[in-house]
């Protein structure tokens, strides 16, 4: 038997570095079961996850798997009774989960051993690389993909063919291919889970993607605050290098590419490309004026081409299956699957891979399983700063480039943020305005200085102080912005307002005429207040208030200093006599 | 200037041979550098602008520019707060409310005993344990305020237990 623990990030945050060491002591003999490691399967609300192997054949799938269950798991599988583990089997329920995504991308994640290679060439590993070295032109490559219509996974949704064609018919002597893992968007972690559960899936997409352009050298810019995904990385590029996939004459082929990785070292606006060039090059990440473009002029100005992880991750499946079979996926515009990340609100969050076409209803009800709690769906974000929020009523709109950018949001990276009822809009749009004006790298006037005012007429909005005419004034800012701004991150950075004024304007009016947060979550309009009549002067509030604001005798109603209260509402959990309300 | 010959200026002076003196790796070298001394003191980088052949004003315009660089000694522990999307919608903000009151000390800064400092950080990348921290290498998921306290705590346990 094989008892494969999934030790992805979000595993380990979990504990699964706890149960595999519990199972490794509880292992008398290494020939009783072997003990393995996976990468993350994307099921997160299920972590630490255990799957009990025979073979290649998934016996058991065993989910919140604690320490303390090591030993019941270890007799069951010496016994061969896995009956006995049936409390902590994953329900059919969860199981759907899974069982209704279509895998590319991700089609090895908490699958394989991530830390060895030979798991991976089990999987048909670098066997697509091998066929484009010995049997293809570049130009049938770049043929392939253009057939596929595989489009850049990072966000911006351009046909990856045309780059690759672009950096191939550039003139120079030294190319570069450049992989953008600077996964950034708050709320997306695709390309780390592929880096961290599947590695060498990425170094031969990027392989393939070298001999196409002709690169002599590949690069893989990784964030640093992934410190697995890069000991993942390290490693893989060093297993590849002694089997000779990496360096001279690959495979005896001819063709030669030296590859490394360097660490980013946080800076959001790294995500955009030319600002990630010169960061690759020692220098601050400020996007250059284009044309020219990384095609022409990019690395060390060298013909350059840059994807991102997931655009990467589906080529070499397309190279094995043939392009027709990626496009035959998907809508007339969008071809092949897409990995979400679902998140916030939602009962099951994790990793969902989809064909395209799919409606965002189908992602969140039927794989994520509806709303936590059983609240209602306001919105959910996609795309991230440069997204927005696409409300409840539009939901049925179908995952494609084009239908997307129609209600305001964009596909992006594919981070997909559900919100309830208690999440609120002007808040949200103050929140991804923050994150803007802190992330833009002040090269250009309307980005530094634009998202700056934008953030102060949010703020005083969600503090009660907002004023007559601050919508109309956001609304002209954003446009200014859009179009004055030099890079994606300024040009993007108006898109959480202007869909949550377009789809939540309600909202904003509420802030600013009736000074009310109708979601209940700005502070500033909150106000906590003792009902006399049923408070009983028990002191429970007034003894664990945090700022001391409550005052009363014992055995009479006691009142709120609200120029003390910080609005933690702690008071409000603890009354008994449900005496304390918000409004 | 920093003559950098003790200790860890050979180890400073190792990682700038690795990296062959390139201004061009500025980054790798700075982030090597910090490694070593837990921040980046001024006069190191003075050494390492001269080293590499470019001046104060570029390292420091790099030092600055990436949220990773840190010019100011760090607590024996750092909490990095995740302030991503996933962790604002479901509370972040009560988090770091619950850690800067148990604490005492606002973002960016560290305690006085120099074992804490609080630093927010964008996306961890853990969204589905939201909301998360990590500190140190280790990171924690599914926070209550209630929750972050008690492991703030089992780390001022762990330095007793040290002395």
């Amino acid at each position: 038997m094989r008892v494969v623990v999934g030790q992805g990030s979000c595993g380990i945050a979990a504990g699964a570095g706890k149960v595999y060491n519990a199972l490794a002591s509880l292992r008398a003999n290494p020939s009783d079961f072997s003990l393995e490691t996976t990468g993350c399967i994307g099921m997160c609300f299920l972590e630490p996850i255990v799957d009990l192997y025979e073979g290649e054949d998934l016996k058991a799938r065993l989910v919140h798997v604690a320490e303390g269950d090591a030993e019941k798991i270890v007799n069951a599988v010496l016994q061969n009774n896995l009956d006995e583990l049936k409390p902590m089997m994953i329900s059919d329920d969860d199981a759907s989960f899974l069982s209704q995504q279509t895998r590319i991308a991700l089609r090895n994640c908490g699958i394989i051993d991530p830390t060895d290679i030979n798991s991976y060439k089990a999987k048909d590993g670098y066997m697509a690389l091998e066929k484009v070295l010995k049997t293809m032109t570049p130009e049938e490559v770049i043929e392939e993909i253009k057939v596929s219509g595989l489009a850049g996974r990072g966000g911006a949704g351009f046909p990856t063919w045309f780059k690759w064609n672009a950096a191939r018919g550039s003139e120079g002597d030294e190319k570069y291919l450049i992989c953008n893992a600077d996964e950034g968007d708050p709320g997306a972690f695709m390309d780390r889970a592929v880096i961290e559960s599947d590695p060498h899936n990425l170094i031969e997409g990027m392989l393939i993607a070298a001999y196409a352009i002709g690169a002599s050298e590949a690069i893989v810019y990784v964030r640093a605050e992934y410190p697995l995904a890069i000991i993942r990385l390290e490693n893989a590029i060093a297993q590849a290098k002694a089997e000779g996939i990496i360096g001279d004459d690959i495979m005896g082929s001819g063709f030669s590419c030296k590859f490394r990785y360097m660490a980013g070292a946080g800076a959001f606006v790294c995500g955009e490309e030319t600002a990630l060039i010169e960061s690759l090059e020692g220098k601050r990440g400020m996007p250059r004026l284009k044309p020219p473009f990384p095609a022409a002029a990019g690395y060390k100005m060298k013909p350059s081409n840059i994807n991102n992880v997931e655009t990467f991750a589906n080529v070499a499946w397309i190279i094995n299956n043939g392009g027709e079979a990626f496009a035959a996926m998907g809508t007339e515009g969008s071809k092949g699957t897409k990995v979400f990340a679902l998140t916030g609100k939602v009962k099951r969050g994790g990793l969902v891979e989809i064909p395209m076409g799919a409606t965002l209803r189908h992602v969140i009800f039927d794989i994520g399983g509806g709303i936590r709690e059983d609240k209602k769906i306001k919105a959910v974000q996609m795309g991230g700063p440069s997204g927005g929020c696409i409300p409840e009523r539009l939901l049925d709109t179908v995952i494609d480039y084009k239908a997307l950018s129609a209600t305001g949001a964009i596909m992006g990276s594919g981070g997909m943020v559900v919100m309830d009822e208690s999440t609120c809009m002007v808040g949200m749009a103050k929140f991804f305005l923050d994150f803007t004006s802190k992330e833009s790298c002040g090269k250009c006037v309307h980005c530094r200085i634009g998202t700056r005012r934008m953030l102060e007429i949010l703020t005083r909005i969600v503090e009660g102080n907002g004023k007559d005419g601050d919508i109309e004034l956001l609304e002209e800012l954003c446009n200014a912005i859009k179009d004055g701004a030099l890079c994606g991150l300024g040009q993007t950075a108006p898109n959480p307002v202007l869909t949550t004024i377009r789809y939540f304007r309600d909202e904003y009016e509420a802030h600013i005429n009736d000074k009310k947060c109708p979601a209940g979550e700005c502070m500033d309009l909150l106000h906590y207040r003792i009902d006399p009549e049923k408070c009983k002067g028990c002191t429970m509030c007034a003894r664990n208030c945090p700022v001391k604001a409550i005052s009363g005798e014992t055995k009479k109603p006691h009142v709120i200093d609200e120029s003390k209260c910080i609005k933690c509402g702690h008071c409000m959990t603890l009354c008994k006599f449900d005496a304390i309300s918000v409004e | 200037m920093c003559d950098c010959k003790d200790e860890k200026g050979k180890a400073l002076d190792a990682v700038l041979d690795e990296y062959g003196r390139d201004a061009g790796s500025l980054i790798g070298i700075l982030q090597k550098t910090q490694d070593i001394y837990g921040y980046l003191p001024s006069d190191v980088i003075y050494y390492v602008a001269a080293q590499t052949g470019t001046t104060p004003a570029k390292v420091m315009g790099v030092a600055t520019f990436y949220t990773q660089f840190r010019l100011e000694p760090v607590g024996k522990y750092l909490i990095m707060l995740c302030k991503g999307t996933a962790c604002h919608v479901n509370g972040s903000d009560r988090i770091e409310a619950a850690i800067t009151n148990e604490l005492g000390i606002q973002n960016g800064e560290t305690t006085k005993d120099g074992l804490f400092t609080l630093k927010n950080v964008a996306c961890l990348g853990c969204c589905s344990l939201s909301p998360v921290m990590m500190i140190n290498e280790e990171t924690f998921g599914s926070l209550t305020p209630d929750k972050a306290v008690e492991i703030l705590n089992e780390f001022k346990k762990r330095k007793e237990e040290i002395a």
